[in-house]
């Protein structure tokens, strides 16, 4: 049985939650521990929080806010953004988080994602790829796609689906898969990168940039094939609610956890909170 | 005490914040007299079995965990922590488990995507005739969803207590007595998972009984 996961994301800068659209226009949402409760409690199946913060100082706030995230929620969780070394990793798992997020450090120095594999599995790792088109592979009209690092900012010349496949087979047990065209456009995935990147890597991809409605969530599992769907800031600013979400990819076909997962299958929440 | 033990490998703070949050008096211990002196322990795991059963080995719990399963003291093996419970396993070919189910732990089926990341419904298997029912899922309704993240799980065998179709039929979990084990993370399965926590939590609150 194949399930396809919904995953909320927030962005988190200096211990707060905060929308904006493509990494610009900020402004506070609210605190992480009870936005990851309500998501949790709604029947979210993991949550994602990008670590937004510039300096390193700041982001040490990350590490304590993944402590209260892990004693208050008990859903898979991953913090991505900022992970330089095995180090900042430990940090984050010892906290509580149970993958970490990695994408610039990994461009500059693959072996990262192998030395985080060998210290804490696979399961942990997971390879953040932003992806943004950069024209037609030239002689063809076949679309190419290349990384970006540093939030978007940084074009890396890296082919995005062989570098998805790449980190796969240094041992990420996941890709993340964000198409910086797409990020807050709410004009959908780009499907056809999700596509490629699914049908090149082994492990399971996680389709995320440009989600406007619940059917860009179904798309991303069908013509995508992505094994998970990302999504922002329809969930934050309360436009659509995970159950609706999971009511439209079964409505379609597909498997998902209902939204009520009590112990009676109808929606009992956690019976001690 | 409900003892977490710590053998230097993973995130071993889920489990305990879990068995903290459902009011039990957790703590990691890594040390093999705190062990014995628990009224439960639970073996995490994540990662490779033969690094986990290596680090084991050298902490020096390995008996301990010996002591106490056959001291009859309520035990939780999770996730590779409930695969070293077997005899070895096909991904560590040359390390032995601990041996005290018997059996082998296999690679997933083909066909599928490994690792299974993702939420599954456990199938839960019926007692036999004449035997208690499972002490692990008491409360809990067949088909209830459970997260599951791993490459290889234990072949079935007598002492499998619930399953998952992943590719197939896949070991989710094995009871033995006071002996428990799951494939699945039930410190990250939400409602359910935190009842099976408090399944467990009773049985330690239940010794010496």
């Amino acid at each position: 049985m194949h399930t396809i996961r919904v995953i909320p994301c927030l962005d988190v800068d200096r211990g707060r939650v905060v929308k904006g659209v493509r990494f610009s226009d900020l402004v506070d949402a609210g605190d992480p521990v009870e936005l990851a409760r309500r998501y949790d409690a709604e029947g979210a199946d993991e949550i994602v929080f990008l670590d937004i913060t510039a300096s390193a100082d700041d982001r040490r706030t990350m590490v304590a806010v993944a402590s209260r995230v892990a004693e208050e929620v008990f859903i898979p969780f991953t913090v991505g953004g900022g992970i330089r070394s095995v180090e900042d990793a430990r940090a984050l798992l010892r906290a509580g988080a149970d993958k970490v997020g990695i994408n610039t450090a990994a461009v500059g120095r693959p072996r990262l994602v192998a030395e985080l594999a060998a210290e804490f599995g696979v399961q942990c790792v997971v390879a953040a790829v932003d992806a943004r088109a950069s024209g037609p592979v030239v002689g063809t009209d076949r679309t190419r796609w290349e990384v970006c690092t540093h939030g978007g900012r940084t074009p890396t010349g890296l082919d995005a689906v062989a570098w998805a496949e790449q980190c796969a087979s240094l041992g990420a047990g996941e890709i993340l898969l964000t198409s910086m065209d797409r990020d807050g456009t709410r004009d959908g995935f780009d499907l056809e990168l999700t596509r490629r990147v699914v049908d090149a890597c082994p492990v399971p991809v996680i389709a995320s940039g440009g989600v406007g409605t619940l059917r860009h969530l179904v798309e991303g599992a069908t013509v995508g094939g992505a094994d998970a769907v990302l999504a922002a800031s329809i969930f934050h600013l309360g436009e659509y609610t995970l159950s609706e979400a999971k009511a439209e990819l079964a409505a379609a076909g597909l498997i998902v956890r209902p939204a009520s997962t009590g112990l009676d299958g109808e929606g009992s929440p956690d019976p001690l909170r | 005490m409900i003892a977490v033990l710590d053998y230097g490998i993973g995130n071993l703070r889920s489990a305990e914040k879990a068995l903290q949050h459902l009011g039990a008096d957790a703590r990691l211990v890594d040390d093999p007299d705190g062990a014995m002196a628990a009224d439960g322990v639970v073996l995490p795991g994540v990662g490779a079995f033969g690094p986990c059963a290596r680090a084991l080995r050298d902490s020096g719990l390995d008996a301990a965990v010996r002591g106490v399963v056959g001291a009859g003291v309520p035990f939780l093996g999770i996730c590779v922590g409930f695969q070293l419970l077997y005899e070895g396993s096909e991904e560590s070919p040359g390390t032995p488990g601990l041996g005290l189910l018997d059996g082998v732990v296999r690679k997933l089926p083909p066909g599928v995507k490994h690792p299974q990341m993702q939420w599954n419904r456990l199938d839960l298997v019926p007692p036999a005739e004449g035997r208690p029912g499972s002490g692990l899922f008491a409360g809990v309704a067949d088909g209830s969803w459970v997260y599951f993240v791993h490459s290889f799980a234990p072949e079935r065998t007598g002492s499998t207590s619930s399953s998952c179709d992943y590719g197939g039929p896949v070991t989710a979990s094995a009871e033995r007595g006071p002996l428990w084990g799951v494939q699945f993370h039930p410190e990250k399965s939400g409602a359910v998972g935190l009842a099976i926590l408090a399944n467990f939590v009773a049985t330690t609150a239940r010794w010496p009984s």
